[in-house]
């Protein structure tokens, strides 16, 4: 960080003159003064506020090189260094003076206590000024840190929610797909009209929910397995007989919102390296379970399967799921590609049901909207369960739940 | 499938085979071509790459529309296998086939299409835009007197557009890493003899050991130096300091020897180009 560095006091010779200047003139500004205002002769006047000032200002020096390492975060101890240091270092400088002069120390106190207190008085004076500098100077800089910082964080955080934005998007509307749609919806307006009419339904909820799905937060499952097979409806009539497809819904689990459209590159990833790859084509099954309040949807095919010893590296599809499931789920949603028995590959999603995440329901008005499909009241509750982590959690949050998908009637 | 009997029976009317997996987007473009071009026949419509090669060989068509994406054997590599596997024989082989290239949306095929001079159509297919094709078309196959010539062409521009797939890297691979068990083996690339695509992976040769990884050859050919590295099979890249002998056995056919190891190497037909006496 450029600003800490600039306060990371230097220990070289050279440093230290260079800041033990300003102190030497305010010493010597003050044996002149005392020489002025007090009568007191010059020569020891300077003796002693030398003493005194240099003795304070390197236990400040000290104080700073090792007990203020990092000043931004520890700029509060000043509070105690500066006026510890200023009386520690009075007394020994008061002593160091009398030992050069050749004063005598026994009753330093005793007999001068006017001398003594006014030149405590100096030094606490002189060290408050100090105190408020160097305060004012930390503080200053921790506060421009932390908004810096601050900044850089909500801008990174914009900047990466727009960019998840835009490549979802991308890829969803994949020009290959659309093209080859279009293509197959030309074929069919000539030789059967009305399964072009409904190829056509499939395709415009498809391209609804796509542009809504970068918008929106959350939806019901039944929603989300509506557009998979929107999805699969378009597919079928492309692959024609390459292609069969099972959904399974219980309808205790239709209400539970989950994040737009996380179903849908799983659904991909089995076509595209699943079933496309295998000429005789095959078989996807999606399916919604429960089990100890969480959820699992799982995305199963009869294609080519994983290859063989597979090193795990996530193509554009998973990484983006798994990101989607730490923010809004954090450590409890998690993302499982598994070799099927045989033939095929399973993927499956498992993530806290019936907790909805802070992105879904957070209170803050950009956030949470009390649209039907978000945040219906009495279908699902928008309020974080019991089960959600303290991070999500906001203030004044209910712990109820008007759909638990862990006591439904089956 | 579908299959009519063979083109050659009717000897003024010219034969085409599609290979195109979306049964929907076969019969479209049959129904259109019927219209453009209506004494074309089409002899045979199939689904997939594997079908489209073995089809064509027993068929021998005069024009192919082969779909880019498809199942098995991708459009452009069923095309190099079936020009490696065509009769050239002057005397009892047809002609190759004039190729026509098929694809819904792929900005790199297109742009090597550009490239290479090389028809293709675009799905949707349109009315017009095939006019023009089915033109071109009937003006090559009126031109067969230069087949010979017609195939050279052919197979430069299959062998641009299986090369134009990526982009070569700037800097080229020092070494390859293959993991053993729970090691992983640095081989120096001057020491690999060839290459070898394996179903999903690659096969590493050496003069003494073997190993495998799991970078696919396409992803790993544009990595490596093409003055040393030459492909010269769809699936097998060799080392041309390794290369010993090339001999031509009696159908024609070429293949290397190399220094190290014992095996022959077949050369396609795309790449015999590359070995020529000085």
């Amino acid at each position: 960080m450029q600003i800490a560095s600039k306060h990371v006091a230097q220990w070289t010779p050279l440093a230290l003159l260079q800041r033990s200047l300003p102190g030497l003139t305010v010493n010597t500004f003050i044996a002149l003064n005392l020489t002025a205002f007090g009568g007191t002769p010059f020569g020891p006047n300077l003796v002693y506020s030398h003493c005194i000032g240099i003795s304070i200002w390197l236990l400040i020096e000290l104080a700073r090189r090792y007990l203020l390492p990092e000043p931004e975060q520890h700029w509060r101890r000043l509070y105690f260094i500066i006026p510890g240091c200023v009386v520690l270092g009075y007394v020994i400088g008061l002593y160091l003076a009398a030992w050069l002069l050749n004063y005598p120390t026994d009753g330093l106190w005793t007999e001068h206590p006017r001398m003594v207190l006014g030149y405590l008085l100096l030094s606490l004076m002189a060290g408050g000024a100090l105190t408020y500098y160097f305060m004012s100077r930390e503080q200053l800089a921790a506060a421009s840190q932390e908004m810096a910082f601050a900044a850089a964080q909500t801008e990174a955080a914009q900047r990466h929610a727009a960019e998840s934005r835009l490549v979802l998007l991308q890829s969803q509307l994949e020009p290959h797909m659309l093209f080859n749609t279009l293509a197959n919806l030309r074929a069919l307006i000539g030789t059967d009209p009305a399964a072009a009419t409904a190829m056509l339904d499939h395709l415009n909820a498809y391209l609804r929910a796509t542009l809504n799905a970068s918008r929106a937060t959350a939806h019901p499952l039944q929603t989300e397995f509506d557009r998979v097979r929107d999805y699969l409806e378009l597919l079928k009539v492309r692959m024609g007989p390459r292609l069969s497809y099972t959904l399974e819904l219980p309808d205790s689990l239709a209400g539970i919102p989950v994040p737009p459209l996380i179903l849908q590159p799983l659904v991909e990833n089995a076509i595209k390296h699943g079933l496309e790859p295998k000429i005789e084509g095959g078989n996807i099954m999606v399916r919604a379970s429960h089990k100890a309040g969480d959820l699992t949807l799982e995305v199963s095919d009869s294609g080519v399967g994983l290859p063989e010893g597979r090193q795990t590296t996530d193509g554009f599809g998973l990484t983006q799921v798994r990101e989607r499931l730490a923010t809004i789920y954090g450590t409890r949603g998690t993302l499982v590609l598994t070799p099927g028995a045989g033939v095929g590959a399973t993927a499956s999603l498992v993530f806290p049901c019936g907790h909805p995440g802070p992105a879904i329901c957070h209170p803050g008005p950009a956030i949470c909207h009390p649209g039907p499909a978000i945040c219906h009241p009495g279908l699902v509750d928008c309020h974080p369960g019991p089960g959600s982590s303290p991070g999500f959690q906001h203030p004044g949050s209910s712990a109820t739940h008007a759909l638990d998908c862990g006591s439904s009637p089956q | 499938m579908t299959l009519a009997k063979s083109g050659m029976t009717t000897i003024s009317r010219p034969t085409a085979l599609i290979a195109e997996d979306e049964p929907l987007l076969a019969a479209a473009l049959q129904a259109e071509l019927a219209l453009a071009w209506p004494e074309l026949n089409v002899v045979a419509v199939v689904g997939d790459g594997a079908s489209a090669v073995t089809q064509a060989l027993r068929l021998q068509p005069d024009v192919l529309f082969f779909d880019i994406r498809m199942p098995g054997l991708s459009g452009l590599d069923a095309a190099a296998e079936l020009a490696d596997r065509w009769n050239t024989d002057a005397d009892q082989g047809a002609p190759f086939p004039a190729l026509v290239f098929v694809t819904a949306y792929d900005q790199y095929a297109m742009a090597a299409f550009e490239a290479q001079a090389m028809d293709y159509l675009l799905k949707p297919v349109q009315a017009a835009r095939l006019r023009k094709t089915v033109a071109k078309l009937q003006q090559t196959l009126a031109n067969r007197a230069q087949a010979a010539f017609n195939f050279e062409t052919t197979l430069g521009q299959l062998r641009g557009l299986l090369g134009a797939a990526a982009q070569p890297a700037s800097t080229p691979l020092k070494v390859i890493q293959a993991s053993v068990g729970a090691t992983i083996r640095m081989v120096p690339v001057a020491d690999v003899v060839y290459f070898e695509a394996a179903d999903k992976y690659v096969r590493v040769l050496t003069a003494s050991h073997e190993y495998l990884i799991r970078t696919p050859l396409k992803e790993l050919l544009p990595q490596l130096d093409t003055t040393l590295f030459w492909q010269i099979h769809r699936g097998t890249v060799v080392n041309s300091n390794c290369v010993e002998t090339v001999t031509r056995d009696e159908a024609g056919k070429l293949s290397v020897s190399l220094r190290g190891r014992a095996e022959k190497l077949p050369v396609s037909r795309l790449y015999v180009q590359l070995f020529k006496a000085m």
